[in-house]
């Protein structure tokens, strides 16, 4: 194959093949650029010229939060089945969704490949995926990767590969030669140690699956391994062609390259390759540092300046201070930024120039590389604190000039004034506080008004300062339906302005089918703060806005049919079939354990601190007058820290994140600072975690959970309300409802059932409070995240001590990482979550445990705790016990519901809402 | 009454013998399939009366030219053309299903037939090969359910302004293969034969309604599937631009029984392809040409001797294991063919060395 002989290196073997990775969004800013733009030419052409430039192979990838992949992948694949120069070669279709995949799939007259399975999600979808793939026809990559995470070492890798490959050809007679392991090539040279053996793993894990996994193929992404040498593409190249020669000589088959950017192994400068090889093969515990020092010479010699971060230069400062200012907003330095914006201010004549010249100048740069990918989050905020910082010195100046110029009768205005606030009955703000300070960055007159914000007070405001647009912001699900309120209210009161929704729970389809249709001025679900800019800058260009308001339109036009359809494709089974089919315990074996204590207890991290401790819950007298002892240290080891890195946009899972080719460098640098602000807040005790406990004899009754005063059960005091899966399911499922984890109460057997409310939200506020003012919002919303995450792991925390009180949780045995993703027997769900939906219940079981006076949680009214770092559920010890989702509901299960709960149907259908199968209208 | 073959007790004994013997057919020698059936339904001049029988005799569509629908009204007409092959010396006849889908029958209004016009078929099939086994002890008659191409297609936008435009999806395809596909199957077919393909993602949706269909019912209801594709042009590629081998690449997950080329060109102009399937082909190679290319009458003018010298000639150089006719051919062209193959040994199966096959329009071996 001459073609591939001109890319590979010049002693490969002559099979190996290359997988271009030009059409794979995250490989190719050019293609994302092309891709976000739809213009499809110009990714045809990437795509054409990549095979005319030897690939044997081409990765496609659309993976991108904004992008719809399923569809795009369906289009660009149907427009690449026209261009025979393109579709000669085959494809390797590649998402980290299936759902894209099995798209592309179905759009594939040749034998492709999948990109990519993994045992990830356990072995039952693991084969499931693997059979559909048979089906279609296609070969598969399949990732070392399990359930436990990514493959590093050398063992692990064999072990994943081995025991993927097993299950793939002995329980599915999977064709072994269309099975392509892909064993991580992880980053090298990063300064930590047990990272300098990874491409040593990766050659010795080829050389072993290749030896004893018969016809199994190995590829890679080559490029990840040189990670730590970003700007410096001399010596990439360098390491990849190295890489690739040793790879391809333990039998690596393929690998995913940038074909330009590999050259001849022979002709790498010798020192380098010394030294390239010295870090490739872990010759020698320095070899890092002196690749680090030789890449940076080579750097200098060949006369650019080096851009290695490793060591501080502020060569920079000896810029000019427009120059400086502009790098200090880009790498979010806010060291010097007061004594520059007074040299900026002595230059120049008015302090608006400096925010519209050197200042707005570096935000656009920051704005550049955030759009495309190449700045995340943390860093965008981080130049935000440094813009603010600058403003905040010139207000003083600007507020001078402004009452100078009011006097001279001349009006000023910002780029457009935005309005954005948390609805009713919601307390969650990291998200909302992010888009503010975004486009705060981009010089729109961003008015925050807050958190619980009624509907009436956000159309005052409004209407009094003239915004030019609104934006709504919510993560529990009643706050939905508040946002369909304010739609209908905008409506009437005859505005026009656009309004935008975002938040955790909000989505395209919700505002397309239930918000959309209620305000004729357009509405657009925002998916996160990196679109923020663009919806916005396009909402307020006079050219732009028709053409985006029309495509908008039209999209939701689309998400409303499709809702439709789905809705009217598979009927829900009617009430009394879905109890029918309710999970079947032996209720005369099954092991149910008795609590140590009934009642409650409390804990808080005041005691002993000379706090008053606070007073019994009311309902059900507590054993310990005094709450026990909290330390906010242990809490810490509790914390899961993935979800930490999705708040701030970053999404990949903890730890291997940190190790992402594309944001691990920002992950690491957020943990770092996340790791700093989480010793100060447990060493000045920032904040105040509480929590309280209890368990109570229970049964269920139906699909109620009855309370008893006391082991006799001849008193009930108070009854949860459950709800039942009614999806028709495969035979051998069961439609679940909570109420089936507690005994029956005609079993004949006595049950316990636990609840608990926890925070550790007493402090978060002041704490980003005291940020905010010194206009500090990254550490602000660092602070709130990390309240937050402390909220969540002390819910784990308390959870052990649940299963401890129990009995079964002192002989579980499970170290930390198993107890963070929950591989213990027994479940805590929450009310308002997909279990248990109907946010409701949380003020029966805040009664019952006495949660406000304990804990000092309290309820909206849209039943959200404040403070928001708060977390409220039940504990269920049945040995089944799981997460499930209760999916859609039918009328007969929510008038049934409503009549258990002595609510009217109206009032059980609003709460209810996103969750209805029916138009309750 | 005697059946000739020995009568199993149950019709699952019955499909499991039909099944060996279908096997031991294909081990032994080179099997015959037969010839055209629309070309010799033309031979009868039916009217639109033929067609509408008394049970579409008020049909508000005109049904003239619908050959499947035959099935049903003119099941004489059809089990004749069946007995007439077997007595040519074919051993599988194929049903008369063509078009029998919702999206090929939509054309006459048809949809809501399909599954009765799928059982019709097989049901005429049948009949013909019970007759012609009672005829001849010891002689075992096969029938194979054809899955027709679509006249829509997954791989082609019939829009030059929209290139990336498909008249239907996949799930819409694989819908209506497994309504015929299930008819077929519940019928009792001894084969699937998925053939005409000029669209090898149309066929891949086939073929993966039939795996869906199998995994769904069990191993037990597995049968032969038979797959022959159509190359259009002298350019040795597909309608839908795939080579020869790039095809075999792409359906070559479904385990067939057999692949080979049918239709299109005249047997002569096949024969590179065919040399090259029986290179690479781990299963079976079938070829089943038309009696050349239609001439300006839209006649067919190769002669049963012209298409058996061809045929003959594959299988002396051992391509094939199962030869026949499409278009234009006729009982005799099918005797001719039977006569010229008799005394060829079939070709021999081989397992070529594992690779990983890839392919886009065109093949990439990975070993």
């Amino acid at each position: 194959m001459s073609s591939t002989a001109s890319t590979a290196p010049a002693n490969a073997a002559s099979s190996f093949l290359v997988v271009g990775e030009r059409t794979n969004i995250t490989g190719s800013p050019k293609f994302a650029k092309a891709l976000k733009a739809g213009d499809w030419d110009a990714c045809l052409a990437i795509a054409k010229q990549q095979v005319e430039s030897g690939a044997n192979i081409i990765d496609i990838n659309v993976d991108e939060a904004l992008i719809e992949g399923e569809s795009t992948m369906v289009k660009f694949l149907n427009l690449i089945a026209a261009e025979p120069d393109i579709s000669r070669v085959p494809v390797m279709v590649d998402s980290s969704k299936w759902t894209v995949l099995e798209a592309g799939l179905q759009c594939l007259q040749g034998k492709g490949i999948v990109n990519s399975i993994s045992l990830k999600d356990g072995e039952a979808e693991f084969l499931r995926r693997a059979k559909l793939i048979m089906r279609y026809g296609a070969a598969a990559v399949v990732m070392a990767f399990d359930e436990q995470g990514q493959a590093a070492t050398r063992d692990e890798k064999v072990r994943i590969c081995t025991r993927a490959y097993r299950l793939l050809v002995d329980t599915l007679g999977f064709p072994p030669e269309d099975i392509i392991f892909d064993p991580n090539i992880l980053t090298v040279a990063t300064g930590i140690e047990e990272h300098n053996n990874y491409a040593v793993d990766f050659f010795e894990a080829t050389r072993i699956i290749k030896a004893t996994l018969p016809g199994a193929k190995v590829s890679g992404g080559v490029s990840n391994v040189s990670f730590s040498f970003r700007g410096n593409n001399p010596v990439r190249e360098a390491i990849h062609t190295a890489f690739l020669y040793h790879a391809i000589r333990e039998g690596m088959d393929m690998g995913i390259v940038n074909a330009g950017m590999l050259g001849n192994y022979d002709e790498i400068e010798p020192t380098l390759r010394l030294h390239v090889e010295d870090v490739l093969l872990n010759r020698r515990p320095d070899a890092t540092d002196r690749l680090v020092k030789f890449a940076d010479e080579l750097k200098a010699s060949q006369g650019g300046a080096s851009k290695t971060e490793l060591k501080e230069d502020l060569a920079w400062r000896n810029t000019p201070v427009e120059a400086r200012l502009a790098h200090a907003l880009v790498k979010g330095i806010d060291q010097f930024v007061e004594q520059d914006t007074e040299e900026c201010r002595q230059k120049f004549a008015r302090p608006l120039e400096i925010i519209e010249g050197p200042l707005m100048d570096g935000m656009r740069i920051v704005g550049d590389l955030f759009g495309a990918g190449k700045m995340f989050l943390p860093q965008v905020v981080k130049s935000a604190r440094v813009m603010k910082r600058s403003v905040a010195y010139l207000t003083p100046f600007m507020e001078a000039e402004k009452a100078r110029a009011f006097a001279a009768g001349e009006a000023t205005r910002a780029q457009g004034k935005f309005l954005i606030a948390t609805v009713k009955g919601d307390v969650h703000d990291i998200g909302k506080n992010i888009v503010g300070v975004v486009l705060a960055c981009n010089n729109y007159e961003v008015t925050d008004l807050g958190v619980m914000v009624s509907c009436d007070k956000i159309l005052a405001k409004a209407k009094e300062l003239n915004v030019d647009l609104i934006g709504l912001s919510g993560l529990i699900t009643p706050s939905l339906d508040e946002m369909v309120y304010v739609a209908k209210e905008m409506k009437r009161g005859g505005f026009t302005i656009p309004l935008l929704i975002g938040g955790a729970t909000t989505s395209p389809a919700h505002a397309a089918v239930k918000i959309a249709p209620e305000y004729p001025g357009g509405v657009v679900h925002v998916l996160d703060a990196s679109r923020v800019v663009n919806v916005v800058s396009s909402l307020l260009s006079p050219e732009q806005k028709p053409a985006f308001i029309a495509e908008n339109t039209a999209k939701q036009e689309r998400q409303r049919e499709e809702f439709a359809a789905r809705r009217n494709k598979r009927p829900l089974l009617p009430l009394a079939q879905a109890r029918a089919r309710k999970p079947t315990y032996d209720w005369a074996t099954i092991d149910i354990p008795r609590p140590a204590f009934l009642g409650t207890r409390v804990y808080s991290s005041e005691s002993g601190t000379g706090v008053s401790p606070v007073g019994s819950p009311a309902s059900v007298p507590s054993l310990n007058a005094e709450p026990s002892t909290l330390n906010l240290g242990d809490i810490v080891a509790y914390i899961d820290w993935s979800p930490f890195f999705s708040a701030w946009e970053l999404h990949g899972r903890f730890p291997q994140i940190l190790e992402d080719v594309v944001v691990g460098v920002e992950a690491k640098k957020l943990f770092a600072d996340a790791q700093k602000l989480l010793a100060q807040i447990v060493a000045e005790k920032r904040f105040t975690a509480k929590a309280i406990i209890g368990f109570w004899p229970g049964n269920a009754v139906g699909d109620d959970i009855e309370i008893y005063a006391d082991e006799s059960r001849t008193s009930v005091v108070t009854r949860f309300h459950q709800l039942r899966q009614q999806m028709d399911k495969p035979a051998d499922q069961f439609n679940h409802c909570l109420a089936d984890y507690l005994a029956p109460r005609d079993s004949g057997r006595l049950d316990y059932c636990g609840g608990f409310a926890v925070t550790a939200g007493h402090g978060v506020e002041e704490f980003a409070a005291e940020f905010r003012a010194k206009h500090d919002d990254y550490n602000a919303i660092m602070a709130q995240a990390l309240g937050d995450r402390l909220a969540e792991a002390l819910a784990e925390l308390m959870h052990k001590k649940a299963r401890d009180v129990c009995g079964y949780g002192q002989t579980e045995n499970l170290p930390m990482e198993d107890l963070i993703r929950e591989k213990y027997r027994g479940v805590r769900p929450a009310p308002g979550y997909p279990a248990c939906p109907d946010h409701t219940e949380k003020p029966i079981l805040f009664k019952l445990l006495g949660v406000e006076a304990a804990t000092g949680i309290t309820l909206t009214e849209s039943c959200a705790m404040s403070p928001a770092s708060s977390v409220s559920g039940w504990y269920f010890n049945h040995p089944d016990s799981k997460y499930f989702g209760v999916g859609k509901l039918g009328k007969d299960q929510v008038t049934d519901y409503a009549a258990r709960k002595r609510q009217t149907v109206a009032e059980a259908e609003k709460w209810l809402g996103p969750y209805l199968d029916y138009d309750p209208s | 009454m005697s059946t000739p073959v020995q009568s199993p007790a149950t019709p699952a004994a019955a499909h499991a013998a039909r099944a060996a013997a279908f096997r031991a057919l294909f081990a032994e020698r080179i099997a015959i399939l037969d010839g055209a059936m629309g070309s010799m339904i033309q031979t009868y001049t039916l009217e639109e009366a033929d067609f509408r029988g008394t049970r579409f005799a008020d049909f508000p569509h005109d049904l003239k030219g619908n050959n499947d629908l035959l099935c049903l009204t003119r099941p004489d007409i059809v089990e004749k053309i069946h007995a007439d092959y077997f007595a040519a010396g074919a051993d599988i006849v194929e049903t008369n299903t063509f078009s029998s889908t919702s999206i090929g029958q939509a054309d006459y209004k048809l949809e809501p037939i399909v599954t009765e016009l799928n059982r019709a078929a097989v049901a005429c099939a049948r009949r013909a090969a019970l007759a012609a086994e009672a005829a001849t002890p010891g002689r075992h008659c096969f029938v194979a359910g054809a899955i027709g191409p679509l006249n829509r297609t997954l791989s082609m936008s019939p829009d030059v302004n929209r290139p990336d435009y498909r008249a239907v999806t996949w799930d819409h395809v694989v819908t209506a293969y497994s309504e015929q596909i299930r008819a077929l199957l519940d019928a009792g077919v001894d084969a699937l034969l998925v053939e005409t393909i000029f669209d090898t993602l149309n066929s891949k949706a086939a073929l993966f309604a039939i795996e869906s269909i199998f995994d769904e019912r069990g191993e037990a209801s597995r049968v032969p599937v038979m797959i022959s594709v159509t190359i259009t042009d002298a350019s040795g590629r597909t309608l839908s631009g795939q080579t020869i081998g790039a095809f075999y690449h792409s359906i070559r997950h479904a385990k067939p029984f057999s692949v080979g080329i049918n239709c299109a060109l005249g047997g002569q102009a096949m024969r590179p392809y065919v040399e090259e399937l029986a290179k690479i082909a781990e299963c079976y190679v079938t070829c089943y040409p038309n009696a050349g290319l239609p001439n300006a009458f839209g006649g067919y003018d190769e002669t049963p001797a012209d298409m058996a010298a061809v045929l003959g000639e594959f299988a002396a150089s051992g391509f094939v294991n199962m030869v026949g006719g499409c278009c234009g051919s006729t009982p005799p062209h099918i005797a001719a063919i039977a006569q010229a193959v008799r005394s060829l040994p079939a070709r021999r199966l081989h397992a070529p060395p594992r690779a990983l096959r890839l392919s886009g329009l065109e093949p990439l071996l990975v070993a």
